[in-house]
């Protein structure tokens, strides 16, 4: 059966960029539909009606019309969720654009994924309400790692299949997952990670947040554990994310005091 | 989208500028082709005012030292003028942004132009903008008022709240355009973020 001419979705819009005058083109990620691009006329407009229903990190069904072009046109668009706290937070925006970001960079067009389209509307939600941002956000990596097939070892030497000793292994971005310190020796690459570090992660990956929300974590094993992670998702996107330099600029002038993290 | 390869070989005259306008935005290959032909077929004093305007745009035209705005005398025009109050300072992201101010006649203050917004998904960051240069600007204790005008999209409030946070501990006070409905809209396709914005910000009438 051909696609229909007109059609409705929720979204969550993850990117836009100018087009001429006044358009735009925007990128959403959307439950049923995985990441699809559409055309906004006059979007920039001071009189556009779907301006404020079509901004960056914001939660809205979106209506489409298929033209003789290859991007549907947008033809209506209604909030669902602002995440209004995110957007008056220079730290919360911050952490929202690094988000969606990454959804864009590790995702295809047109590939349904329901679980990263969840997983992204709770991590908006929860930065609005979850006090240790940080830690959504070390949520949000592992899990988005796993919906795009990533998903790091933890629970043994991904060289010799040994259960891990309760000590300092060490994590290769390039094997994907931890190593004993014997196969470790034989890596060119590769992140000390601290036994603290390892069971946080573990927790992580778990499907229980408020779980591991009520772990007390320090500046510097949340440091850790940052840092391991965003090794790993620059390997595998072998180029850096952009928005994460800007997170790390915030968190060295520590900007975001009003909030802490 | 590509664009075409126009159909005039880049070797020769036409071809040359005809490729050469085909670069400037909103310009496509078809127009281009009928830009360059309309040059040709117009009086030579004509192309050669064209040409003089294209050059001397780019000898004259420099950024003032104080505003960053462009101008051809370096301070510009508005950061010279005395009957300015030189106390109250508008930030813009563009200098398209101050004719557009300018045109209401109901600012008198002077100006910055960061000549950009934050925009951390793009990769440009607080140093990528005219922020060392306000900061500079700022530090000689004669500015009392910093008036944030960047736009009110995604990456201006960004660029605002940011200015916000280093600027207030400097003792400057930080206001904000006033963010609500635009004149001759109805209300019912406000979206929540501009009509919370315009009951927070509302006046006595």
């Amino acid at each position: 059966m051909p696609d229909p001419r007109e059609y409705q979705t929720e979204a969550i819009v993850i990117k836009k960029t100018k087009l001429g005058e006044a358009d735009s083109i925007l990128t959403f990620f959307t439950p049923r539909l995985g990441k699809i691009q559409g055309f906004a006329k006059s979007l920039r407009k001071p009189k556009s009606k779907m301006a404020g229903h079509l901004e960056l990190l914001t939660h809205s069904t979106v209506s489409f019309s298929r033209g003789r072009g290859n991007i549907p046109t947008i033809t209506g668009a209604q909030t669902i969720n602002s995440f209004m706290p995110l957007k008056n937070d220079l730290w919360l925006t911050s952490c929202g654009l690094y988000t969606i970001e990454l959804v864009h960079q590790f995702t295809a067009e047109h590939q349904e994924n329901y679980g990263i389209f969840e997983l992204l509307a709770d991590t908006l939600a929860g930065l609005c309400e979850v006090e240790n941002k940080e830690l959504v956000l070390r949520y949000f990596e592992m899990h988005l790692l796993e919906s795009a097939g990533y998903r790091p070892q933890l629970r043994q030497c991904i060289t010799c299949h040994r259960a891990l000793d309760p000590a300092t292994n060490y994590f290769s971005p390039a094997a994907g997952g931890l190593l004993c310190p014997d196969c470790n020796l034989n890596q060119p690459f590769s992140y000390p990670l601290s036994l603290n570090a390892q069971k946080v992660l573990r927790l992580l990956q778990g499907e229980d947040f408020t779980a591991t929300a009520r772990v007390k974590i320090d500046a510097d094993l949340e440091r850790e554990m940052e840092n391991v992670i965003s090794g790993y998702l620059k390997y595998l996107l072998e180029k850096e994310v952009k928005s994460a330099a800007w997170l790390d600029t915030l968190r060295e002038q520590r900007l975001q005091f009003k909030r802490p993290i | 989208m590509s664009k075409e390869e126009p159909a005039v070989p880049a070797t020769d005259a036409i071809g040359k500028l005809v490729q050469e306008f085909s670069k400037l935005p909103g310009i496509g290959p078809k127009s281009a082709q009928r830009i360059t032909f309309h040059l040709l077929r117009s009086p030579e004093e004509k192309a050669k005012e064209l040409a003089e305007a294209l050059t001397s745009l780019k000898q004259r035209v420099n950024l003032c030292s104080i505003c960053c705005n462009v101008t051809e005398s370096d301070p510009c025009p508005i950061c010279r003028n005395s009957q300015r109050d030189a106390a109250t300072v508008c930030i813009v992201e563009q200098p398209q942004d101050i004719l557009a101010i300018e045109h209401t006649g109901a600012y008198k203050g002077l100006y910055h132009v960061l000549h950009g917004a934050i925009s951390p998904t793009e990769g440009v960051g607080a140093d990528d903008i005219r922020t060392r240069e306000l900061l500079a600007r700022l530090d000689n204790n004669s500015v009392n008022e910093v008036i944030l005008a960047t736009n009110t999209n995604m990456e201006g409030e960004q660029t605002a709240m940011y200015l916000s946070r280093i600027i207030t501990p400097l003792g400057i006070k930080v206001t904000r355009l006033a963010r609500g409905l635009p004149f001759g809209t109805e209300l019912e396709y406000a979206d929540d973020m501009t009509l919370t914005r315009a009951l927070e910000g509302r006046q006595e009438f």
